[in-house]
């Protein structure tokens, strides 16, 4: 019963995850067209709501950009060209996956800066604070002669 | 000595940082404003929305400087528009044609009874094919189109008094004295 249920419960996580905002009546009958713009849709932003893909977004404007992208596919056009299109007319902001140029290097690249830098000053300090913490006792606590003998009468 | 060094460095992220913040925030992607301009207006032929009028198709633009306004029904900030685009046609005698986006022809057409038409000729764009051409994200959006053809100017947004004045107006008379 458990395992059932378990399963029953991811079955409808699952179900929702891909509760689709591409409607029945804009799907290509051709699988295999229909495949490739929902992959190229995934790659577009909606425009209107900005972090959303044209597959999953509900706005208007996005639905007619979805059927463009299947009109050009049916047209005969490749998945880089459909995508090129949309790129052509509204820039490369609308991809999702911002392409490697110059104007996004510190995109690509800054994370790792941030890493390398972080990792540098941790480095630092976990080598100042294991030196401190092997040579202070020596350096700072000067043996006295006094405390000594109080001790020694105290052990007494 | 040394520990007064890395007192500085929260200074110094800071400072990166608050440039950083500086110059990616004014630079709104959502504007994508360059993308179109200097660019030949795409070929459309839109039908009409008023019954009385021949459809409009990017011919109607040749020979002059024009605007093409994208409106909708639906568009509150269109309503907001409207009163200086009927300032800049019937006073100053700028071609401004209409594209009702995403509308019907009998609600735009509507639309234009209730506040008046400022466009010599207004296309029914209801399926976003010129939109899209035209890389357009809402409305409204004005473009401003050369003798040639080309798109010279986009304003994403209501054109207010004072980006006409600044900045469209005197672009129209630049382009008019153009060849």
């Amino acid at each position: 019963m458990t395992r059932i249920t378990i399963l029953a419960i991811v079955m409808l996580f699952f179900g929702f995850g891909q509760a689709l905002a591409v409607l029945p009546e804009e799907q290509l009958s051709d699988p295999i067209l229909e495949q490739r713009a929902r992959e190229v849709s995934k790659n577009l932003r909606c425009v209107v709501c900005q972090n959303q893909s044209i597959d999953d977004s509900n706005a208007e404007l996005a639905a007619d950009m979805r059927k463009l992208v299947r009109a050009r596919i049916v047209a005969g056009d490749s998945n880089e060209q459909v995508t090129q299109y949309i790129v052509d007319r509204y820039g490369s902001f609308v991809l999702l996956r911002p392409p490697l140029k110059r104007s996004t290097f510190a995109l690509w690249f800054g994370p790792l800066g941030f890493v390398l830098v972080g990792g540098l000053v941790f480095w630092q300090n976990a080598k100042r604070t294991h030196s401190k913490s092997s040579q202070s006792p020596k350096t700072k606590i000067e043996k006295n002669p006094q405390i000594d003998e109080i001790m020694k009468n105290f052990r007494k | 000595m040394k520990s007064n060094i890395y007192a500085f460095i929260p200074l110094i992220i800071l400072v990166v940082l608050g440039i950083a913040f500086a110059v990616g925030l004014r630079n709104d992607p959502r504007e994508m404003r360059s993308v179109m301009i200097d660019r030949p207006m795409p070929e459309f032929i839109l039908q009409p929305v008023l019954e009385d009028q021949q459809p409009f198709a990017f011919f109607d633009l040749a020979g002059q400087v024009s605007l093409v306004n994208i409106f909708g029904s639906w568009c509150a900030a269109c309503v907001i528009e409207h009163p200086i685009l009927m300032r800049i046609a019937h006073r100053e005698g700028v071609a401004i044609y209409g594209v009702a986006w995403r509308d019907t022809a009998i609600d735009a057409s509507n639309w234009l009874q209730r506040y008046g038409n400022p466009y010599r000729k207004t296309g029914l764009d209801a399926e976003s094919l010129l939109a899209i051409d035209l890389g357009v994200t809402g409305a409204p959006e004005t473009f401003l189109i050369d003798k040639s053809g080309n798109i010279r100017f986009k304003q994403v947004g209501p054109i207010s008094g004072e980006i006409w004045e600044q900045t469209i107006k005197p672009m129209i008379l630049l382009l008019e004295a153009e060849e």
